[in-house]
């Protein structure tokens, strides 16, 4: 067994009295002692400090202009990277040669470079995938020296204006770079909560006093991974080798959204990225199993590898995702099935301990979203 | 009252044994969400599984810490799973066993004993 990773801030969880389990080889916080419901719930009601400093961040600074890195980076991902303007970030999804999600991920338009941020159990696979792929164009810069901290919640703007008033007038999906005590922060709009918030990545230097100052302003609290799969659940978000993977394709994975205009057939640069057959032949003729969201009509949460079937026994696909959601206070799931069952309000069954209970289909996000558009 | 290596309690309440989880488990588990109980009826084996608890986190097994009779399930759990934090060793318990010798409970820890395993 390799050894667990920690994270810069590992004392000052466990000073919280964080129960640290391990996590994509970190040693990570599930929880506080407030507990997972409280803390889901403590999000959805003020604001939220999570540490996923276990995640990659890496600079790609072009070699030459920004538009030959924006046209490679197209190689990689099925996404309009080039259409992305400055200041602004979008969600990435790097695809296989057979049209699987090698990786999902966030990027960042910053003029003069790309920054983006992966996977953690994903995340030495993307380096040298980008290493492979962008070594000509693109001086690859890992920021090994920075943590990454997630404010979440309707309390998160006033909370972070606090201690940089900059934030006052992002809205989602912005990204800026602002000089603070802490060091230079470099701050995006966007989160995995469903809620308004930000993630600040921060030099490792000055991410405890920035955790520290964050958590004394009013509502803020610190929560662990425990609640942030609670809360990415309920809204409706995928997590990397559960609900996608290798075998998923974006199609299959109703994340069709991420996939702009410009790379679709008839597109500006249509095309042009691995699994190009499969994804784009999938776009036109639909995908032959589909990503859902599910509501067990008990109370009995369904997880990650509970099978699901039609009414007459016909079996259809798994559960990728699934518990109990705190805001929806009851059990929620997300899963594939043939996509002739994929439409929302449709009744299916699904078996827990040998017992073939009723779920149906349902529309996602499961708590509703409030960012600030 | 005596106590399992599965966290369970055992206490006798007249000729029946009464059974639920320790407090150490019930904060172990976090808030739990789902109780499903076994029919009232039942016959059990020692270690078989007869109850399922989920909490947000993770689902775990109940098992029957002897051979027995199930012959009553605390219903209230159905309705109010949350009893298994407020309360485990008491209105949070999940059946009544009906056994052959009440003396098989001897055969488990103590509160002292129970309090060394778990450290």
């Amino acid at each position: 067994m390799t050894d667990l990773l920690r994270l810069p801030l590992h004392e000052f969880h466990q000073e919280l009295g964080g129960k640290m389990v391990p996590f994509a080889g970190y040693e990570m916080p599930v929880q506080y002692p407030a507990g997972v419901m409280a803390e889901h719930l403590h999000v959805r009601a003020a604001a939220g400090l999570f540490d996923v400093s276990h995640m990659g961040q890496v600079v790609l600074r072009p070699k030459g202009s920004m538009e030959e890195l924006g046209l490679a980076l197209e190689r990689l991902m099925p996404v309009d990277v080039l259409g992305l303007a400055e200041g602004r970030q979008r969600y990435g999804l790097f695809t296989s040669e057979t049209g699987g999600i090698l990786d999902d991920l966030m990027f960042a338009n910053r003029g003069s470079d790309y920054l983006l941020v992966v996977n953690a159990a994903r995340k030495a696979h993307d380096f040298a995938h980008l290493g492979a792929h962008l070594g000509d164009v693109a001086e690859i810069d890992i920021q090994t020296g920075r943590a990454l901290l997630a404010l979440q919640g309707p309390q998160a703007g006033a909370a972070l204006a606090v201690l940089v008033p900059d934030v006052t007038a992002m809205r989602f999906m912005d990204v800026a770079s602002v000089d603070t005590v802490f060091g230079q922060v470099w701050i995006s709009r966007s989160g995995y909560t469903g809620e308004d918030g930000f993630e600040i990545s921060v030099p490792v230097g000055g991410a405890q006093d920035l955790a520290r100052a964050l958590l004394v302003l009013e509502g803020v609290a610190p929560i662990g991974l425990g609640a942030r799969d609670s809360l990415r659940l309920e809204a409706g978000l995928c997590l990397y080798g559960h609900d996608i993977d290798e075998t998923t394709s974006p199609v299959e994975a109703d994340l069709t959204w991420a996939i702009q205009k410009a790379r679709r057939a008839g597109g500006a640069r249509a095309g042009g990225f691995p699994g190009e057959a499969r994804i784009l032949a999938e776009l036109a003729d639909g995908p032959s199993r589909k990503r859902v969201g599910l509501r067990p009509e008990g109370r009995a949460p369904m997880r990650e590898g509970v099978a699901l079937f039609a009414t007459d026994g016909t079996p259809l696909g798994a559960i990728t995702s699934g518990g109990f959601g705190p805001s929806v206070q009851a059990p929620i799931a997300m899963g594939y099935v043939a996509n002739a069952f994929a439409t929302d309000g449709t009744a299916l069954e699904a078996e827990l301990r040998g017992k073939k209970l009723p779920v149906v289909v349902a529309a996602t996000p499961f708590h509703p979203t409030r960012y600030k558009r | 009252m005596k106590f399992t290596k599965e966290h369970e309690w055992l206490r006798v309440e007249g000729d029946l044994i009464v059974v639920g989880i320790t407090e150490h488990a019930a904060e172990a588990l976090g808030d739990v969400v789902f109780v499903e109980l076994p029919e009232a009826g039942t016959q059990v084996a020692a270690g078989d599984e007869v109850s399922v608890i989920e909490s947000v986190k993770a689902a775990s097994d109940i098992l029957a810490p002897v051979e027995g009779e199930i012959v009553a399930v605390n219903e209230a759990l159905s309705d109010n799973p949350g009893l298994v934090n407020e309360d485990p060793l008491g209105a949070a318990w999940f059946f009544r066993l009906k056994v052959d010798d009440l003396t098989v409970v001897d055969q488990f820890m103590d509160e002292d004993e129970y309090k060394d395993f778990i450290g």
